[in-house]
């Protein structure tokens, strides 16, 4: 865990917009609008490789979780966004990585959180015609069973 | 024919120890299908492990004539379907099962694909293939043994070769 000159490097960078708690080191909260700052001041610093995007449902809120693995250090980062809940959006990384495109459709296909200036926002996993977003939390479903 | 002439007749099991038989054509065929079914190779699931399984040296399912597995419905009689139908996967398989040539039968192998299994009541999962498929015979398990496999294509077997007393319970009577 020897990434205390990251907390550093975003602290002098991005100041009050990036928080993190002391026993989790290497996991960042970030907020919205500076999001892609971050990932690409990140990048720069050797996190060229974008892991997963995942999402939590908290019900007042949505977390979009970005994993960064870097391979020239061997390190592992945890950046994580705080959306509202009735209209969650959060700009798309695929400027940065293409492989954020595919995981942001499918952030979007389970969870319905929109993903700005995303080349091809549709559904990844889901078939043509669904409806709704089944990883939310007030999601229902009626079953087919007979 | 004159009835007093009757019994210069041989009746068909006497033929049969003459070494005549006497059959229709579609009993000759039943007969002949029941020991060569032709499966349809392809699975959606875990279930599809144990059918390849059922195709190798320690359970041999081709001792009863079933081990020709097509790569094409065309070809195929028997479509085992082995595994989970997803609802994306349902149309892909709903055209497979439309483009093997009639006779053609249907084996549900496993939980799933008779009901759904432990995901019925999720939404990307279709319970049951009986839900747009006529299945003809329903094996349990999951995933169901080998032996499970071959005795379900036995009774496919037993299916074939009395058409009488078989109907199926939704489709027709």
């Amino acid at each position: 865990m020897e990434n205390k000159n990251y907390q550093a490097l975003l602290k002098s960078k991005f100041g009050e917009n990036i928080s993190w708690s002391e026993d989790k080191p290497n996991q960042f909260y970030v907020n919205a609008e500076i999001l892609l700052d971050v990932l690409k001041t990140l990048k720069e610093e050797g996190f060229g490789f974008l892991a997963d995007i995942s999402s939590v449902d908290f019900k007042e809120y949505f977390e979009v979780v970005y994993q960064l693995f870097s391979f020239v250090n061997s390190e592992h980062l945890t950046i994580k966004v705080k959306l509202d809940h009735e209209n969650p959006a959060v700009i798309s990384a695929t400027s940065l990585w293409e492989t954020a495109n595919w995981l942001e459709r499918e952030v979007f296909d389970l969870m319905g959180i929109r993903f700005l200036n995303h080349p091809n926002l549709e559904r990844i996993l889901t078939w043509e015609g669904f409806e709704g977003h089944p990883l939310r939390k007030d999601f229902v479903w009626k079953s087919g069973r007979n | 024919m004159a009835i007093d002439k009757e019994k210069q007749y041989l009746t068909p099991e006497e033929l049969e120890k003459k070494g005549v038989l006497l059959t229709s054509l579609d009993k000759l065929f039943n007969w002949a299908r029941g020991w060569s079914l032709w499966p349809f190779q392809f699975g959606l699931a875990c279930c599809a492990i144990e059918m390849i399984c059922a195709t190798q040296a320690r359970f041999d399912l081709s001792r009863f004539g079933y081990e020709v597995f097509r790569n094409s419905p065309r070809q195929a009689d028997v479509m085992i379907i082995a595994g989970t139908i997803t609802e994306k996967m349902r149309p892909s398989v709903e055209r497979l099962y439309h483009q093997m040539a009639e006779p053609r039968w249907v084996i549900a192998l496993g939980n799933c694909a008779i009901s759904g299994g432990p995901f019925v009541d999720s939404y990307s999962v279709v319970p049951g293939a009986d839900q747009f498929l006529p299945v003809d015979v329903y094996i349990p398990g999951c995933p169901p043994r080998p032996e499970a496999l071959i005795h379900g294509l036995l009774q496919l077997k037993e299916k074939l070769n009395h058409p009488e007393k078989v109907r199926l319970k939704n489709y027709g009577k």
